[in-house]
């Protein structure tokens, strides 16, 4: 049986106006079945997160098609785009964005009771479920400005998770951490594409971390210049 | 439970700014405080200065003018019907001021349920002796019983009671001015002179003040009957009819009513005192004009902390987006935000409003045209209170829409990539 394509990128093409017309993103094609565990790697400013941030629907200025979950994102409005967003895309950032005035738990559980498909128990429940399997259940109550990067890159991993993602989004996830804790990090990535089969999409710098991924997108000034299955790689 | 989990995020934020929201609720409880008092003790003095006058005077009053013939004989030529007339030969006779038929009218009008009460009065002109000097005054001849009951006239008296004009034959009550001017008091006698001639002498009962100084200086009361005896006039004869309605709003309509039906001239209190109306609207006006504005500076007060806590909370914001959440969103909690402060601050504002107009309620007033009034005048009205919640609420919602529509507009990709 074929794999289902999760995310489809058809000819997209980006230009930035200001200050200058630049072109940041040229002619990208590409497809994600799911499972698939894909790193996307480049040189700084190649347009890795830009392109990013159209596939996760939040940049809705571009040219060319993007399809999530057999589905055209074109010309939707900002509400169902952001229903897309909740319901079936987890964001893991650089920067561990987190909820100040939340407790841990409450943070992994927003998206949960913004989907609104469970009952507040069960999403408390379901968040308690994510935090113990990436070992931070013990930090449930802590308010969420009181914990360690580390921890809150995996907090913010466990809020990409409650509503069971078709994909989730990293950019950088691990660009801000010291090395233990972004090995750290990574293990849980392999942990969830080996266990969960879960479909990922994260953008790195981080060249060993690319090598472990089942697959591997090379970027140069925005276009795609090598797609490989990373065992080809070795 | 979409709501709810709105609201619950707002609330975090709220707390989370606890002191900024404290801030801007205060800047809302002191200008619904300020509003509330404010009208209070301004419609207050409004009733008690209206009060002064309407109390006092009739809501429609029965007389007979005397004026020149309606029908001139140049009318009656049926070649001039449509020309303008400048021959009016005719001139006033001198007429009867008097009322025909005023017991009937009397009557009728005790029975008619737009009346509260009806009395007769006689008015004419004296001149009071006061050795070699006369003062010109009024006489008005009253029903005392009926006209304390419709005009509260024993309120203004200062000594003596209206009661004492029918016990005491030939019996007058003075204005305090009037009474000064004569050098006269309660028990003494005084001396006056009608239009006719005749001279009368008659026992001060009783001195009233109206708070009004021309009115205290020219008016006196005595019974009907005694002023019937100063006109050498009969028991019937009565010039005016004054009549209380149970609706004040009625009076031009019923006065024209009643001058049909009684064939006399009638006069609503809109017409007689206009100014007063036009004096209490000033007042009340000057009160929301005060109100609102102190109101206006508390609505920019919460635009500007709305402003700086979307500032602060950028990152929230984006976050909130990324993970789901849309525009609308967005701006619910944030004009949640500013309900809350407008709520809260408008609730306490008239809780402290209250209780400014009870200690105002409590400072000594005491004024000798006002016998009657002892603390500065407060009105309770639940509609200034009604008005003072819905202004704050409208106000908050509307310095909180223009943040919140930038919160909803907020772009999350800037937000991230700035980081
Ligand atoms: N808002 C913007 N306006 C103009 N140029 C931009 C803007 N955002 C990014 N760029 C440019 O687009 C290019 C790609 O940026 P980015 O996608 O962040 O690269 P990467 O994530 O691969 O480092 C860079 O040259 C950057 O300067
Ligand atoms: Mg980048």
């Amino acid at each position: 049986m074929m794999e289902k394509i999760v995310l489809a990128a058809r000819h997209i093409s980006k230009e930035f106006a200001d200050p200058l017309r630049v072109k940041v993103l040229s002619d990208v094609c590409f497809e994600i079945k799911a499972g698939e565990f894909v790193s996307v790697t480049g040189k700084s400013g190649c347009g890795k997160s830009t392109l990013l941030y159209i596939l996760s629907t939040m940049d809705t200025v571009y040219e060319g098609e993007l399809w999530i979950d057999g589905q055209l994102m074109k010309n939707r409005k900002e509400e169902q785009l952001a229903q897309v967003r909740n319901e079936k895309i987890g964001f893991v950032f650089q920067f561990h964005y987190l909820l100040k005035e939340f407790t841990v738990l409450q943070n992994v559980m927003l998206p949960g009771l913004k989907l609104n498909k469970y009952s507040k128990q069960e999403v408390e429940h379901r968040a308690m479920e994510k935090l113990t399997m990436l070992g931070i259940g013990d930090l449930a109550l802590k308010n969420a400005n009181h914990v360690s990067g580390g921890e809150k890159q995996r907090i913010a991993i466990a809020r990409a998770l409650i509503n069971d993602p078709m994909i989730i989004m990293g950019d950088e996830p691990t660009g801000n951490l010291d090395k233990k804790n972004s090995e750290l990090v990574f293990e849980i990535f392999k942990r969830l594409a080996e266990e969960y089969n879960q479909t990922m999409l994260i953008v790195t710098h981080d060249t060993s971390f690319a090598r472990k991924t089942s697959r591997n997108i090379e970027m140069e000034d925005g276009q795609i210049i090598n797609d490989i299955a990373v065992t080809d790689l070795v | 439970m979409k709501l709810k989990l709105i609201m619950d995020i707002s609330w975090a934020l709220l707390l989370a700014r606890w002191k900024q929201t404290l801030v801007a609720a205060a800047g809302v409880t002191f200008s619904i405080a300020m509003f509330i008092s404010l009208l209070g003790f301004m419609t207050g003095l409004n009733v008690l200065l209206d009060g002064l006058i309407l109390n006092r005077v009739p809501h429609v009053r029965l007389y007979k003018s005397i004026r020149p013939s309606q029908k001139q004989p140049v009318m009656q030529v049926p070649g001039f019907r449509k020309h303008y007339h400048f021959i009016s030969s005719v001139k006033a006779v001198n007429a009867s001021q008097q009322i025909r038929n005023s017991q009937a009218i009397l009557t009728y009008l005790r029975n008619d349920h737009l009346v509260i009460g009806a009395t007769p009065r006689i008015t004419t002109q004296v001149f009071f002796n006061d050795g070699n000097i006369d003062l010109t005054g009024i006489v008005q001849g009253i029903d005392p019983a009926l006209e304390n009951k419709l005009f509260n006239f024993d309120e203004y008296m200062i000594s003596g009671s209206a009661a004492d004009l029918s016990k005491m034959p030939n019996s007058i009550i003075l204005g305090k001015t009037l009474a000064d001017l004569l050098l006269a008091d309660v028990g003494e006698v005084i001396q006056l002179t009608t239009t006719q001639g005749q001279v009368f002498q008659l026992k001060v009962v009783g001195l009233f003040q109206s708070g009004i100084q021309e009115y205290d200086k020219t008016q006196s009361y005595a019974s009907v009957n005694v002023v019937q005896k100063l006109l050498g006039k009969t028991a019937s004869y009565v010039t005016d009819i004054q009549i209380k309605l149970t609706d004040i709003t009625q009076a031009p309509a019923v006065a024209k009513k009643f001058a049909q039906i009684f064939e006399t001239d009638a006069e609503d209190i809109q017409t007689a005192n206009a100014q007063f109306e036009t004096g209490s609207f000033i007042r009340t006006l000057i009160s929301y004009a005060v109100g609102i504005t102190v109101l206006i500076v508390a609505g920019f007060g919460i635009y500007n902390i709305l402003n700086m806590m979307i500032y602060e909370k950028m990152d929230t914001i984006a976050i909130l987006k990324a993970t789901g959440f849309s525009g609308k969103d967005v701006k619910t909690v944030f004009l949640l935000i500013a309900l809350v402060i407008g709520l809260f601050g408008g609730l306490l504002g008239l809780l402290a409003g209250f209780g400014i107009s009870v200690i105002v309620d409590q400072i000594p007033f005491v004024t000798p045209s006002l016998p009657t009034i002892t603390t500065y005048p407060v009105n309770y009205d639940p509609w200034f209170y009604g008005i003072g919640i819905v202004f704050s609420l409208a106000t908050t919602l509307l310095a909180g829409w223009l943040p919140s529509r930038k919160a909803s507009k907020v772009d999350p990709v800037v937000i991230i990539r700035g980081k």
